[in-house]
């Protein structure tokens, strides 16, 4: 069930995706609306595929590779729908639906078997501490494609060339504000969902701590590097091209985390 | 019957000064319309007053008369006679249905292709229709002017485009701010373009305009304009802390702000982006200011190049609208012509059905017997012989001649059929 629901939100983005690249090139303006609406229809599908997958498994499915890249093209298609109701970021979508299709079909090629959880991951820790992490990386993802768009766009302006991105790409402003956004939120929930963590490989662990593996390490140097980006954003008041340019950087490092992540096959 | 004309005259951006327009610009429709009343020679008319053309509309018999008292009227004592003559335009019929046209399609803005112009020829229009002072012709013609508008509109793509340096100059803004709304501009020095530009930009909701030049009284006058605020030259580099949109047109022959000034304020402005705009020549601004981060430096030539960028899109869009304008003013034209005859037409109508009735009224009381079906029989036969002898005469008048024109035939059929009021002595009228 939840099998077919899955290939079936995967057919729903392939299908966005293609609208959504045919309205970058062409920009009609009668392709977004039903762009949109095959996006949401897909998301929508995918939400209940997971809602169907965890009744199925019996505990929260963010365990398998599968599952982890699933989850979160997930709380891609969440964390883009969530703003962009509130910020005009004219074709951030194509970009966006691009990335979160490429997961699904990176997800798809994962082994979907429902693997059975290993009784020390038993603990409601566990899915919140996953699930809030995976959420702010999406985040985080989000913060890096604006700015990959940012630096594309403000290299136009700068060398007075205007191309085909120029006419397709947002604002500036725009983007830098999607920029502070999105690391803001995406901070903010990557220091709970380490907290969380830690506190659950305490439990886990009983005294010997964190236990210093690669991917926590990783996570820690994560945190460090976006903490720094807020700290000149929002103190020394980095923002344009700098602040664009190291929200690209440090998305290396949540890349990182991620592959530590999912070689290690789950959490 | 003299032939009535359709008469625009005006005075726009392209051959008039703002100094001048500025004086003749029309403060509201409504007293000057009330006042074009008195004018009894006027049978229709219409006003457009916007910031860059002034325009009257009007039908009349006698143009050349009507065209030195509606100058008179409007703009007496505002400009000199000889200032006035020399910029004003009158366009007749054909022409003026042309002009118009052009001027509803955004063909004639300063601005090719800006949207603003219809919504004021249609609230100028409101005003007119309201008074009153429009008739048959005006409102038949402003209708197809919105058409026409709304025709070149939807078929090109005049609109889409950044037609001038000042557009060339909102456009850049909005790919770097987005929303300039709630922006501060800057002017340095005060010359036309810059006043121009600033012109666009605050039509787009820039929130504060600061003017500053070496002489603080023209700059407190052109800020009074964009209701901003004046500083002087030596205020520059601390105004500029809190500006997000600079242009800057001195007639200085240095530099007025250097790379070193405007990388001492990023740190005040945290880094938020700065526009500037150089369009004096020799530059105002060190070239090398576009080096440093979130600081976007264009000069003249830059701007132009992104007006090129549009050029020869524009072109061809342009083409297609003059096509346009130029297809619904026949098609205005031939529907004017056929007014002409109208009247004529009607007056032979009439006279014949009233001849019909006063045949009716001598014979049918002489026939006896006769019921009410066969008395419509036999009215229905006189008007159908009078319709089917008229037929071809209204033929004549409504046919496309090359060898008669319109005129000579009107007053062909008018003398023959006696309308024109003067009775031949030989005629026999009682027939």
């Amino acid at each position: 069930m939840s099998h077919l629901l899955f290939q079936l939100s995967l057919a729903g983005y392939l299908a966005a995706a293609v609208l959504y690249t045919i309205f970058f090139i062409k920009q009609k303006k009668t392709l977004h609306p039903a762009a949109r609406a095959v996006f949401c229809a897909a998301a929508g599908l995918h939400t209940v595929s997971l809602v169907a997958r965890y009744v199925a498994a019996a505990h929260t499915p963010i365990t398998s590779i599968h599952e982890i890249i699933s989850f979160f093209a997930w709380s891609l298609s969440c964390c883009y729908l969530s703003f962009r109701w509130r910020y005009a970021v004219k074709n951030f979508g194509s970009f966006a639906v691009l990335l979160i299709t490429v997961l699904m079909l990176t997800a798809a090629a994962a082994p979907q078997a429902i693997l059975p959880l290993p009784p020390e991951l038993r603990t409601w820790l566990l899915p919140v501490h996953a699930s809030i992490s995976i959420v702010a990386y999406a985040f985080l993802t989000l913060a890096a494609i604006g700015g990959l768009m940012y630096l594309i766009q403000e290299r136009q302006l700068k060398q007075k060339r205007f191309g085909f991105f120029y006419h397709r790409l947002p604002s500036l402003e725009a983007l830098d504000s999607l920029n502070q956004h999105c690391i803001g939120l995406g901070f903010l929930l990557m220091t709970l969902g380490m907290t969380i963590g830690t506190v659950w490989a305490f439990q886990l662990g009983g005294d010997r701590g964190l236990g210093w593996h690669s991917k926590i390490i990783s996570a820690m140097i994560t945190w460090l590097l976006y903490a720094g980006l807020m700290h000149h954003r929002f103190v020394m008041g980095w923002r344009g091209r700098q602040a664009a340019f190291l929200t690209v950087s440090a998305f290396a490092a949540v890349l990182l985390t991620l592959f530590l992540l999912l070689i290690k096959g789950g959490i | 019957m003299g032939r009535e004309s359709l008469v625009l005259l005006g005075v726009n951006h392209k051959k008039t000064p703002l100094e001048i327009r500025e004086k003749l610009a029309l403060g509201g429709y409504e007293e000057p319309l009330n006042r074009l009343r008195s004018l009894r020679g006027l049978k229709e008319y219409h006003l457009l007053s916007t910031c860059n053309r002034v325009e009257v509309l009007f039908v009349c018999k006698e143009p050349e008369q009507m065209r030195a008292a509606v100058l008179d009227l409007l703009f007496a004592g505002r400009v000199s006679q000889e200032q006035l003559e020399s910029c004003v335009y009158i366009y007749k019929d054909g022409e003026a249905v042309r002009h118009l046209f052009t001027v509803a399609a955004s063909l004639d803005s300063m601005i090719v292709g800006e949207a603003q112009i219809l919504g004021q020829l249609k609230e100028a229009y409101r005003h007119a229709s309201e008074q009153k002072t429009t008739g048959m012709i005006i409102n038949k013609l402003l209708h197809k002017a919105f058409s026409a508008a709304k025709r070149v509109r939807t078929e090109t793509r005049i609109g889409a485009s950044a037609v001038s340096i000042s557009y060339a100059a909102v456009e850049l803004g909005r790919k770097i701010f987005g929303d300039l709304s709630g922006k501060r501009a800057m002017l340095v020095g005060a010359g036309e373009m810059a006043e121009l530009a600033a012109e666009h930009l605050v039509g787009q909701g820039i929130a504060d305009v600061v003017v500053v030049n070496r002489t603080l009284e023209r700059a407190v006058n052109l800020a009074a304009r964009f209701k901003g605020h004046a500083a002087g030259l030596d205020e520059l580099v601390e105004q500029l802390a809190e500006t997000d949109i600079l242009i800057s047109s001195t007639g200085a022959a240095g530099l007025v702000l250097h790379k070193q000034d405007v990388a001492s304020i990023m740190p005040r402005r945290r880094n938020r982006p700065l526009f500037l705009i150089d369009i004096a020549v020799p530059r105002d601004l060190d070239p090398e200011i576009n080096t440093l981060d979130n600081v976007y430096l264009y000069d003249i030539d830059d701007l132009n190049s992104v007006v090129e960028m549009n050029k020869e899109q524009r072109d061809k869009e342009a083409v297609k609208a003059h096509r346009i304008v130029e297809e619904e003013t026949l098609k205005f034209m031939r529907w004017l012509d056929g007014m002409e005859v109208t009247p004529t037409i009607v007056e032979l109508q009439a006279a014949a059905e009233s001849i019909c009735r006063a045949e009716l009224d001598k014979t049918l009381p002489r026939l006896n017997g006769l019921g009410d079906k066969e008395r419509q029989a036999v009215e229905r036969l006189a008007s159908a012989v009078a319709a089917k002898l008229l037929h071809r005469s209204f033929q004549y008048l409504r046919a496309e001649h090359d060898c008669v024109n319109r005129q000579e035939r009107i007053a062909v059929v008018r003398s023959l059929f006696g309308l024109n009021g003067e009775e031949c002595p030989s005629a026999d009228t009682s027939v």
